[in-house]
């Protein structure tokens, strides 16, 4: 159980309107990662589902039953800030046990719930401690314990991993996911960081300035973006985009080539450049190579060992079944 | 650089204000025990014949002592929980977004800066008189006896006018504590669950605990030695139902002009006021550490 279905759902501050009308509809059990640039209103838009935003206009139904109306802890929805909001002067056990205690749930349940969870999220060493001293990714696991143990219909998610090093955050996105799996509880989960959305996603929400751009799997977008915001937003580097009388050469206002899909070759290509730049990952060697065709240097990946430099002459051709093409409004032309 | 000559330097600035400080915490203790030993009244003070312990067993055996240190306990522990009760609700009450509010925090703090003398003197005549009184007047409206506060119940009238004077600090303190709680945390229990009171109680209190600790522990320090409330107003009377230690220990010297009594009872006055001070940090202290 974790439907989520938003209907005209509108929100301004004063006179400033941060969400224009919406319609969504997340699925029982599906992952759903809202990604967008900062500002853009995720977390307005989740923080709305979980109810400590009222909405302007416009309804929000949860499995199926009216909510627009009902307070945060009547829908059901457990969620995890980006600060965490850990209860300081209370252990591990009391943060976690607190949503059940309010909920009037017996002692032994209490138990065995917060024991339960404290085992799944390798708590059992800190149940006593506060949360002061924990370290991050123990303090998250904290926030998660919390919203686990309620059994709630769907999890938030603002930005979880955003306050944790690089390495944490590979293995904290793999716990979540995992959790995802085991309990197949609807999650929604906002980030701006497109490896998240990508890695994690069911599901991925674009939002610009309050709109959706796109809804679709990480694997839709990444081959059929349906405007240059999605095609410049998704994927990392970011797609190539081009303009001008390269773009009208395919009938396009605009052509989209990510870096992975231009042949890279030191004697023969469509267009000539110069390489300004080289980053070598070791895995790829980003390239950013300076064309007459564009007036920004064009990124393009070769392997780990191409042996470039810095100054050298590179030719550089799309692969025609990889190129998108978009209109003068930005929309993608099939 | 902590080298021998700045260090010498160092103690060479300092020592004024440590010799003047010295000066001015040990040379009255010291006298005051000296006095304490001797038979020295104002009314012969030519002959200061040493008595031992005398004045101290004098000054302990005398019943209105008893009395008196009731009251001051009374008197502290009323104070204090009006203050910090009162305050907690009028922090709570500062913290909403009103129409209006920077006036009222204003009006609020306003109390803090009026003398002690002033604040009683006001509360005596304009208040507190059961007749020509904002309260007393306000009884005979609506048909009822008017109290005569200061010599009916003296020792609730001074507690609230003391009261009165420290809400504005115990506030000021509770409301800054207050607003320094995270949104995210009220959020995080909004969704958990938790009423309005049940947020109150397990995240707003428990976060306000090191402020309310503070209030507690530096009024006490002052509270224990309130006087000019009761010189201008009750005078410690009806009796000694409003006399305070401190009271009782001016009342030695200047009413019956014994020193000898009086130092006693002011050294009695410093040790009640540590083993209060050492209960209080036992007590609440923990508090305090991160
Ligand atoms: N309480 C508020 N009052 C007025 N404006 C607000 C309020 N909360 C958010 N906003 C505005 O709404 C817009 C969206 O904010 P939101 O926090 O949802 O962005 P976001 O997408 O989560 O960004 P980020 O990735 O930086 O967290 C911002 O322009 C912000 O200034
Ligand atoms: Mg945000």
């Amino acid at each position: 159980m974790g439907q989520i279905h938003l209907e005209k759902v509108r929100k301004t501050f004063g006179d400033v309107v941060i969400i224009p009308e919406l319609d969504l509809k997340i699925e029982d059990g599906e992952f759903v990662v809202f990604v967008g640039p900062s500002g853009c209103g995720k977390s307005t838009l989740l923080r709305l589902i979980a109810g400590l935003e009222d909405v302007t206009s416009g309804e929000i139904m949860i499995d199926g039953a009216q909510a627009t109306a009902l307070p945060p802890a009547k829908r059901g929805l457990a969620m995890v800030f980006q600060s965490y909001a850990l209860y300081p002067h209370m252990s591990v056990r009391k943060n976690i046990a607190f949503p059940l205690k309010m909920a009037g749930m017996d002692k032994a349940e209490i138990d065995r719930r917060v024991d339960y969870a404290a085992k799944t999220l390798n708590l059992d060493a800190y149940i006593d401690r506060r949360p002061a001293q924990l370290s991050g990714g123990q303090r998250q696991r904290v926030a998660i314990g919390r919203a686990i143990v309620r059994e709630p219909a769907a999890f938030l998610f603002d930005e979880p991993l955003s306050n944790l090093d690089a390495a944490l955050r590979v293995g904290m996105r793999l716990e979540i996911s995992e959790l995802h799996q085991r309990l197949k509880t609807t999650m929604i989960y906002v980030t701006h960081d497109q490896v998240e959305a990508m890695t994690m996603a069911d599901k991925i929400v674009v939002l610009r300035a309050g709109k959706i751009e796109q809804v679709g799997t990480p694997l839709e977008l990444y081959t059929n973006p349906q405007n240059t915001f999605v095609a410049g937003f998704i994927g990392s580097p970011r797609m190539n985009l081009l303009s001008g009388a390269e773009a009208e050469k395919y009938g396009a206002a605009t052509i989209g080539i990510r870096p992975e899909h231009l042949r890279l070759s030191t004697t023969e290509g469509d267009w000539t450049g110069t390489v300004k730049v080289s980053e070598h990952l070791g895995s790829d060697t980003f390239l950013h190579v300076e064309t007459p065709v564009h007036d920004e240097p064009i990124t393009v990946r070769a392997d780990g060992e191409f042996p470039i430099h810095a100054g050298d002459t590179v030719y550089l051709s799309p692969q025609q079944d990889k190129l998108h093409r978009f209109n003068a409004e930005g929309l993608s032309i099939r | 650089m902590a080298t021998l000559h700045t260090k010498t330097a160092a103690r060479a600035m300092m020592a004024p204000a440590v010799i003047v400080l010295l000066i001015w915490m040990a040379v009255p203790l010291a006298m005051t025990l000296y006095f304490s030993t001797l038979n020295y009244t104002l009314y012969n003070p030519i002959s200061q014949p040493f008595v031992g312990f005398d004045n101290y067993s004098y000054f302990l055996a005398d019943p209105t002592f008893l009395a008196a240190l009731v009251n001051t306990l009374v008197l502290v522990v009323g104070v204090l929980a009006i203050t910090v009760i009162g305050g907690i609700l009028v922090a709570l009450l500062l913290d909403q977004d009103f129409y209006g509010v920077n006036i009222v925090r204003l009006l609020v703090i306003a109390p803090f800066f009026v003398m002690p003398t002033v604040a009683a003197l006001v509360w005596k005549n304009m208040m507190m008189n059961p007749v020509y009184g904002v309260i007393g007047q306000f009884l005979t409206a609506i048909g009822l006896t008017p109290i005569d506060w200061m010599t009916e119940v003296p020792l609730l009238s001074i507690i609230i006018i003391v009261a009165w004077q420290w809400l504005p600090f115990a506030t000021l303190i509770l409301l800054t504590s207050l607003q320094s709680l995270s949104a995210d945390q009220k959020e995080a229990a909004e969704m958990d669950g938790a009423g309005a009171l049940s947020i109150f109680w397990y995240i707003t209190l428990p976060h306000m605990s090191r402020a309310i600790t503070v209030v507690i522990l530096i009024q006490t320090i002052f509270l224990l030695s309130i006087f000019a409330e009761i010189l201008v107003t009750t005078q410690g009377g009806p009796g000694s139902q409003s006399t305070n230690i401190t009271y009782l220990v001016a009342q030695q010297a200047t009413s019956y002009g014994d020193i000898g009594a009086a130092s006693a009872g002011g050294i009695v006055a410093v040790v009640l006021a540590n083993i209060v001070a050492i209960f209080l940090v036992r007590l609440i202290g923990k508090n305090l550490d991160a």
